[in-house]
This record gives C-alpha cells, structure tokens and sequence, in this order.
C-alpha cells in the first residue's frame, strides 16, 4: 500500500471477484483523506468488465460531506456503466446523507451529451447564429432608419436634451484627445516619409504625403476608432444597464419606443460629431507634418501651400463623408450591442467589448468598400 | 369594488423561453378593483407570468384578454391603447437613471397628453405625494433608497391613471418596516382609487394582509397549485404542502 500522510487515517481495498468489484473502507472519510481515496477509487473502478459494485462500509469511523461525495461518485460511475451498486453496512448517518443525493438529479454527462460536438456541427451552429445576428441587425437598421427619417422630418419629436448631452459628450469632450492623436499620426508620417524622401533628396514630396494620406484616410479612420472607443462602448455600457435594470422594457409598457428615446439621439448626435472631429484630426496631422518640415529648413508656408496644391477639395470631403458613414456605423453598433445584452451585470461588460469589436471591424470593412468606390468614382 | 366583474383573463396560457416550458396551461380571472396575488418560490415563473400579462412576450400558445382585447393579438394602435389601461412596476424599479423623479413622473404625461409643463409637473408632484415622496421630487434615483426608488416606480406608474397596477416582488429586499409602509400604501390607493393590482411576491405577512385572492404557482408542474382567498388556503386546501406554506411551517417535498 502506498504511504502517504493522509492515508494513515484512511484506507481503501478493492479486488475484482468476477465481475463483481468489492470496495472496502476503513477509517475517516473527509477532505483530508479524499484526495488519496478518491485516486484509488478511481483505479479500482478502471477494470474492464464490471457488472456490480459492493462497497462493505462497516469500518468507516466517519464519513462527512465531502466523504459522502465519493460514495456518490462511485454510484454514479456505476449508473455510467450500468453497473448494480450496493452499499452495505453504511451507518444511519452517512445513508441518509447519500439519499439526499438522488441519482437521477446529479446525472450531469447524460445532459450535455445529446449535442455531438463535431467541427460541421460547430460550423453550421456559429452560421446560423451570425445569419440571425445579421437578420437582427437588418431589422434594426431599418427600424432606425425610419426612426431618423421621422426625426429629420419632425425635428421637434427629437429628444434635444439627450441629444445636446451626446453632442457634448461625444464630441466636444473628445476635442485634446482627437487633438494629440491626430498630431501624432502626422508627425510619425511626416517623419517616416522624410527617412524615405531624404534618399531622393525629394523632401518637399512629405507635404503631399502626409496631405493626401491624413486627409483621405488616416484622419477618418483615427477619429472613427477613437468614437468607437470612448463613444460606441459607452453607448452599449449605458443602455446595457439600462436593459439588465429593466428600464427598457418600463419603457416599452408605457408604450415609448426604446429605439425613439434611446437610440435616435445618441446615433444622430454621434454620426454627425464624428466628421467634425475629423476636421480637427486633420488640421492637427497637418501640424504635426508641419513641425517635421521646419525641422528640415522649409518655411511654413511653403508646406502649406504645397499641402494646399496636393489636397483637393474632393479629397476633403471625400474623407469627412467617410467620417459621417463610420460614426453612423459606430453609433449603430453601440446601441444595438447594448439593447442586445443579456441577464446579469456581466452582460454589459461583453457588450460593451462586443461593441467596440464589431465598430473596429465594420470600420475597417467600410474603409475598404470606400477606396473602391472612389477609385472607380476618380475621386 | 363593483361585483366580480372579471378585468384579465388569462385562458390556456403557455410560456416557454426557447425549448424550456416555464409555465404550463394557465387559466386564471382577475376581477376589477381586487388586489390580486401571484405567489411562488423562486424561479417558478411568477415574474414570467406578469411580462406576459403586461405584453411584453408573447405566451407560445393561450390568450391574455385585458378587458375584452387580447393582449396578445393587439395591433399597433389597440396595443398602444391597453398599454395605457395599466401601469407597471419593475423588480428593481427601472427607474430612468437620467431623470430625477419628478422628470420620471412627467414623462408619460409628456408623451400622452397635451398637459402644459405646469400642469405635468403640479401632476407629476400628486403622484409622488400619493407615495410620500414630495420633498424628494429633484433627486436623482442613485439618491434615494431602495424602498423610495419602488414608491417612486408606483408613482410613475400611475401618472397616467391607470385601472391595473402589475407590481413585480413589491416589497423583495426591504426592511419589515418599509415592507408594511408599502403595503399600506397599496390598500390605500386600492381603497380610494379601486385600482386592481396584480402583485407577484412571496412574503406571507404582505399576502394576508393585501391579498384578496391569490394563486400558487409551482415549479415542477408548471401549474397552478393553488387559487382562493388565503386565509381559506390555510385551513383548508386539500395539498398539505400548500397549507403547510401558508402556515409557515416550512414546505418539504
Ligand atoms: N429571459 C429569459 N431567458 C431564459 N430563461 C429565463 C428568462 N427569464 C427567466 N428565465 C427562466 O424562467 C424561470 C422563471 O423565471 P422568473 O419568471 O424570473 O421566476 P420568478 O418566479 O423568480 O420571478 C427561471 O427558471 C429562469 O431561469
Ligand atoms: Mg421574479
């Protein structure tokens, strides 16, 4: 027998007789001893063939709990294998205990093991979810679209409190954030062009550079992420509390349209913030393209006016066009994300991620149809 | 409270969430302007039961008539219209956390009369003296307590007048003392309003003294186990587990 120190105070014999298993205990059943008993147990009940179980109880000193579920786990083993048990000699006491533990109701594997878990039926379940994600988020669209329509045309049904509140929160707070990155981006560009432009001694190029590349695409794209960050995220936040408190369907028994109140707000106050900070983005790119050039002996105004010469008007607008459609898609995502959470305070923390994901892809997704587009619309 | 005139009708009613049945096959009446008591132990259904009362999902089959329109079939504008006939108090209050509890009153008053700001707010003002809560009309619901956030959710609930109040485990998580005050102001606005109520809870003291009538929901069978007055489901009822429960001793299976 092995020596352990928890096996000093308890032990258990097995032996096959047949195909019937007789265990025998001796000692304290409890935590401290389980650890090896339920090893050995284990081993004994790995036989092959076994067809009943004996289990001889009558030099068990004590039998707690935790004791307790080992007998348990040997009679559900023998349940797996269809296997008779019978537990003889058990005291009073530690009988009762394992009838509080009918065996029907512990059978966890028999439930779980209905579903086949094989790759195409993971396929096929992941699919299906998606394809009723996106007809959910179909239905969605256009409830909203009509909600905006309604709200562009009866400018008055519009909740301006909630609105102006958004605006500020979304747009204005976001401003020295906005600021700084955009900034940044343009002077790594700047700099980065200038490593490059240096070996053709064609520096005056970076103002082009960095002029197209912010406007056209950068300056969108840094902005989108950034709503979707602060701003996506909080919108799933907030009207995720608001559906695990209830407060959304007390909105919609005093008969008031969740997306109406909720929704057109935050989505047109945030869709059309994003392209004016986008306009801040590219002002502040420009800066800091700027700096790296006076770093490089040209004159300000040198630089403007190239940046002035390179970057169309159609470039421009192009890029906060792009801007409106990345906020409407950000703003989207974060109320459907948050009308979507589930039960439980945990649900708003996974809509909240969940929002900021699906906005950085869709972003991305977006971007990429719209260099399409403008390439063949020669924009 | 006029003779036994029957307000809700629930007829074969079977809710499910997805393959899981909740509730099995009820039929129950409401009468007008009684206080009437869904009871239960948790997780039998009872706040199920009250969503699918108030509209908000729909039973998989059965109908729930509120008057003599289905709740269930309602298009738009009946939907619209019964939805103004009751008022409803959420578990945890759903108070809107952007408005104090004066903005919270107005708010359906706002959307469905053409009341001026004066008279919404004089209004709004009534309501949430009606539950004491006047002096408190400019907090915000982080500020209040748990058992004024539920008067306040009442108050709301009643802006607009309505004939049913569905309460959702009124007086779950207070105090003895504020549970009592709750139920107090239930008979209270009962007794000179006739409003019908319809309240889910589980605490014996509030059902003796509120209820009038109550039923039993139960877990395992997803049925009915009991219906009647309580006191007479104290002393009589055929199922020991039931007249076990309403004596307090503790059910066992
Ligand atoms: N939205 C839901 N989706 C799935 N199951 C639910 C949902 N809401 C409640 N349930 C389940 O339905 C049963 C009844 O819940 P509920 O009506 O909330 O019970 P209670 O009587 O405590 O109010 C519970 O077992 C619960 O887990
Ligand atoms: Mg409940």
């Amino acid at each position: 027998m092995k020596r352990k120190p928890s096996s000093s105070r308890a032990t258990c014999n097995g032996g096959l007789t047949g195909r019937q298993l007789n265990l025998s205990f001796t000692g304290y059943l409890d935590a401290s001893t389980l650890p090896y008993l339920w090893g050995e147990v284990r081993r004994h009940l790995s036989h092959k063939g076994i067809e009943s179980i004996v289990v001889d109880g009558s030099r068990i000193d004590y039998c707690d709990g935790a004791g307790t579920g080992l007998l348990v786990y040997i009679r559900q083993t023998a349940r797996r294998l269809n296997a008779a048990v019978e537990f003889q000699e058990l005291d009073s006491g530690t009988a009762g205990l394992l009838a509080q533990y009918p065996a029907d109701k512990l059978d966890v594997r028999s439930e779980k093991k209905g579903q086949p878990t094989n790759l195409v039926w993971e396929v096929g379940k992941v699919f299906c979810e998606t394809l009723n994600g996106l007809k959910e988020h179909i239905a969605f669209l256009g409830e909203l679209a009509v909600g905006l329509i309604r709200a562009m045309l009866h400018p008055g049904s519009l909740r301006m409190k909630d609105f102006l509140l958004v605006a500020e929160n979304s747009g204005a707070k976001a401003l020295p954030i906005i600021a700084m990155l955009g900034f940044l981006v343009g002077l790594i560009l700047a700099f980065q062009g200038a490593v490059l432009m240096k070996q053709f001694a064609a520096e005056i190029y970076i103002a082009d550079f960095v002029g197209k590349a912010v406007v056209r695409e950068l300056g969108p794209l840094i902005t989108a992420i950034i709503v979707a960050g602060r701003t996506g995220s909080a919108f799933a936040a907030e009207i995720g509390t608001m559906k695990v408190n209830e407060e959304i369907d007390a909105f919609t028994t005093m008969g008031l349209d969740p997306v109406r109140f909720l929704v057109i707000p935050r989505v047109s106050a945030a869709t059309l913030m994003t392209p004016l900070l986008a306009v801040l983005t590219n002002l502040s790119g420009m800066v800091g393209g700027a700096l790296v050039m006076v770093g490089l002996g040209f004159p300000v105004i040198t630089y403007v006016n190239r940046v002035l010469a390179a970057v169309t008007l159609s470039d421009y607008l192009g890029g906060l066009f792009k801007a409106l459609v990345f906020g409407l898609l950000v703003s989207c995502a974060g109320c459907l994300c948050g009308l979507r959470t589930g039960e439980g305070a945990s649900a708003v923390g996974s809509s909240a991620t969940r929002a900021v994901v699906s906005s950085i892809i869709m972003i991305v997704i977006a971007d990429g149809i719209f260099a399409v587009l403008f390439y063949f619309l020669g924009i | 409270m006029n003779g036994n005139e029957t307000i809700i009708k629930v007829e074969n009613m079977t809710a499910r969430y997805g393959d899981r049945l909740v509730l099995d096959s009820l039929s129950f009446g409401v009468n007008r302007g009684e206080i009437f008591v869904i009871l239960g132990g948790s997780g039998c259904g009872k706040s199920t039961m009250l969503k699918h009362m108030i509209g908000l999902y729909k039973p998989a089959s059965g109908d729930i008539k509120i008057g003599d329109v289905s709740i269930v079939n309602a298009n738009g504008a009946e939907r619209d219209a019964l939805i103004r006939r009751f008022g409803v108090m959420y578990q945890s209050g759903a108070l809107f956390g952007s408005m104090n509890l004066l903005e919270n009153v107005c708010l359906p008053l706002e959307e469905f009369t053409d009341l001026k700001r004066e008279a919404r707010e004089l209004i709004a003002r009534m309501k949430l003296s009606l539950v004491g809560l006047a002096e408190y009309a400019h907090h915000m619901p982080s500020e209040i307590s748990g058992g004024m956030k539920k008067r306040a959710a009442i108050a709301r609930a009643m802006a607009l007048d309505p004939e049913i109040l569905f309460l959702d485990e009124p007086s779950a998580g207070l105090d003895p003392v504020t549970a009592d005050e709750l139920d107090e102001l239930i008979i209270r606005l009962s007794r000179t309003l006739n409003i019908t109520f319809v309240i889910v809870t589980h605490e014996l003291p509030s059902i003796y003294k509120i209820a009038d009538r109550v039923i039993m929901l139960d877990a395992r069978t997803k049925k009915i186990i009991a219906e009647g007055k309580p006191g007479e489901l104290r002393e009589i009822h055929e199922d020991e587990w039931v007249r076990n429960f309403f004596n307090r001793k503790g059910g066992g299976e």
